[in-house]
């Protein structure tokens, strides 16, 4: 019985969104700002429990993590502690005053993540793609796959004027472009319809039994 | 103290994550997995000052009597009754739980169909806006065509050429653009990256002293 | 206003009901049109395949949110089913808040469907903020990122994680997200440490993903929907995405057409404009 009250209510939901469809109404609007605040409520309990928790509540207040037991004043008692405090110091914000000491903590985040994505970034987007490209012109796909590559990144490639050479090549870099855009449409298209197919089996077969 | 100490912060941490994969000694090692909690547990607090955010905005409507306040009023309830169910409900976060129950049977529902809906305007923005003006635009409807057809049942059965149409346009002149665009961006990422860690970009700072 | 130009005028909330109608209309009547299996769908059952059962474990990532579950949530449900009916253990992590719901809804169902028992033959971490500092962490030391999993019982007493320390352990990691998670386990896990990455994306990102097969940093790719329905046809086991198949077909048609018939409508109202002018001229 329980099942069919909560699945009767996702439907009710889902059927209020759609209700958008015909023009804006209270439904709809309710729906919106409902799920907002219960997926900033289910997003807070689970940022909680499954990573403040047992990462600085636990090791601070000297519970414990995995197996291991945390003593006052230990490395692994400083070392929950200090991203806490450093964590903490980002709701100076709302405090004008102090506001300038969040910058500290956003220092160490905002370079740390540069930081780590430099060498997974240059390998893995940049040299691996150019060197997966380096091939014998034994082909036509090969050749296409070459002046493709020249083509767009000659189209993106601002410090010259699109002239001679340089004209011709960001020209055939739109083409692929375009026809690169054109998949993507495509896949976007099926993307958006898959949703709706799901939602639409949701209402005929998980809640009315219809199929 | 202001400004200079988090630029040394971030051009410390920031050569430090960045040099530290060339430096297999067990120090560097040790220092650099204690950062990568670090990093996490700042950004766990960061999105918790989200959700602060989220609530003053809505208060302050409440508040000030906005035409709107009865909504906002919904947002923080249903906010506050997750917090209340996941945190003092005795069963958590478990399958089947209170808490469970509202994340499945609302927060899924409503956040899946609000993204269907995308499915009704797509297809009105095709009958409306996707015209062959001009060759560019044809190649982009064409493809798009073929690629809708390719990869659908029946396309297959309409002709056995358009799913084979469909591979070469992926496989090919797509992954040509796309490898171009990803070497692009990924050169604009690694430069944004040495220009926060250099100090150069500083508009995370905010404004103020 | 000519007849082409009210056509092209018409109130988009018909078009919206012929999608309705192109949608449900194959859920009664099925066509069950046979699906062929691509590539990229066929190399990644080939590499789950191919793990040696009741040993490493398969890492499944269920980094999707509830926008995007149609597309992906078809792709969890199949790839356990296909872990699981091979004795291949599963470790399922999140890297998305909201995919801790949605990744034990499946895994779930499946271990329940196929009598799988927790910590033997699955299990289940939970999730974890910070995506590229927990996936360089792992590689590591899984136990540095995860020292419990999601049910707060320490990785080391759950059996089927012994002897599992970082990627040098994991034979094959599979990604299902909407986002940019995918991409971040082939730059983060694949790139500084080898670890072999498979991805289930949604249609949208899947384009965008090619250049990562073609060089090997993916060896496998489910997209979207579509991708899903595939790999339901491989494991023999047809669920929601061959169920979608039919009204999937039926909707391309009817965007087609509509594109058709919107240029038809354009260029008539162009020409029909044109002539007029002329007249007046």
């Amino acid at each position: 019985m329980a099942t069919i009250i909560w699945t009767t209510i996702g439907a009710i939901l889902t059927l209020s969104v759609y209700s958008f469809l015909y023009k804006d109404n209270p439904f709809y609007k309710f729906a919106e700002h409902l799920v907002v605040g219960i997926s900033a409520g289910y997003y807070l309990v689970i940022y909680y429990f499954n990573f403040i928790q047992p990462n600085v509540v636990a090791p601070v207040f000297l519970l414990r993590i995995g197996n291991e037991a945390i003593g006052l004043g230990s490395s692994m008692w400083w070392l929950a502690l200090i991203p806490g405090i450093l964590g903490l110091l980002l709701y100076t914000r709302f405090f004008p005053k102090f506001g300038w000491v969040g910058r500290w903590s956003l220092g160490i985040y905002v370079g740390g993540y540069a930081g780590l994505g430099l060498s997974p970034i240059m390998q893995a987007r940049v040299l691996n793609q150019i060197g997966a490209n380096a091939l014998p012109l034994t082909s036509i796909t090969n050749v296409f796959l070459i002046v493709g590559l020249l083509g767009t990144l000659t189209y993106f490639f601002f410090s010259m004027k699109h002239k001679g050479v340089l004209g011709v090549l960001a020209r055939v870099g739109i083409v692929f472009l375009m026809v690169g855009f054109g998949a993507s449409f495509g896949y976007t298209v099926m993307s958006r319809v898959s949703l709706l197919i799901g939602r639409v089996s949701f209402l005929l077969h998980d809640w009315l039994h219809l199929i | 103290m202001r400004r200079q100490f988090p630029l040394a912060l971030c051009f410390i941490a920031g050569l430090f994550m960045a040099v530290q994969y060339f430096i297999p000694h067990p120090t560097v090692q040790d220092m650099y997995e204690r950062l990568l909690i670090w990093l996490q547990t700042l950004l766990a607090f960061a999105f918790l000052l989200g959700t602060v955010s989220l609530v003053r905005v809505h208060y302050h409507k409440i508040r000030h009597r906005a035409d709107d306040r009865g909504y906002s009023l919904v947002t923080l309830l249903a906010l506050c009754l997750m917090i209340g169910l996941g945190f003092f409900h005795s069963a958590h976060h478990a399958q089947g739980s209170p808490f469970d129950r509202m994340f499945q049977n609302v927060q899924v529902p409503i956040e899946a169909t609000m993204f269907s809906l995308l499915a009704f305007y797509v297809a009105s923005a095709a009958f409306r806006a996707f015209r062959a003006r001009t060759l560019e635009s044809t190649l982009l409807l064409v493809a798009a065509c073929i690629v809708m057809l390719g990869r659908v049942p029946i396309g297959d059965m309409i002709h056995s050429s358009i799913p084979v149409a469909t591979r070469w346009i992926l496989e090919v002149p797509n992954l040509a653009a796309k490898r171009g665009i990803m070497i692009g961006v990924g050169l604009g990422m690694m430069a944004t990256s040495l220009k926060i860690i250099l100090g150069i970009e500083r508009a995370w700072m905010g404004g103020g002293d | 206003m000519n007849i082409f130009e009210r056509f092209m005028n018409i109130d988009r909330r018909w078009i919206f009901l012929a999608i309705g109608i192109a949608v449900v209309i194959p859920f009664f009547f099925p066509l069950g049109l046979p699906i062929s299996v691509t590539e990229p769908v066929q190399n990644l059952y080939d590499a789950l395949d191919a793990i040696p059962p009741n040993g490493q474990p398969l890492l499944l990532a269920i980094d999707y949110a509830p926008a995007t579950l149609p597309e992906l949530e078809p792709m969890s449900l199949a790839l356990l089913r296909h872990a699981f009916r091979n004795d291949v253990n599963v470790a399922v992590l999140t890297l998305h808040p909201a995919g801790y719901g949605l990744a034990e809804r499946a895994l779930n169902k499946v271990a329940e469907e196929m009598g799988q028992v927790y910590g033997e033959d699955y299990c289940f971490l939970g999730f974890r903020p910070g995506i590229s500092a927990v996936i360089l962490g792992m590689g590591v030391n899984i136990v540095n990122v995860f020292p419990e999993d999601a049910y707060g019982t320490p990785l080391n007493d759950i059996p089927m994680m012994d002897g599992i320390r970082n990627y040098d352990d994991i034979p094959l990691l599979i990604s299902l997200a909407g986002w940019g998670a995918a991409e971040a386990w082939v730059l983060y896990a694949h790139q500084p440490y080898g670890q072999r990455v498979g991805a289930g994306v949604t249609a949208v990102m899947a384009t965008d993903f090619y250049p990562f097969l073609d060089t090997g940093q993916l060896i496998g790719l489910l997209g979207g929907m579509r991708g899903a329905a595939e790999y339901e046809e491989l494991i023999d086991h047809p669920d929601e995405g061959v169920r979608g198949m039919d009204s999937q077909s039926s909707v391309h048609i009817l965007i087609i057409a509509l594109i058709v018939l919107g240029n038809i409508a354009y260029f008539g109202a162009r020409r029909k404009r044109r002539q007029m002018e002329r007249e007046a001229a």
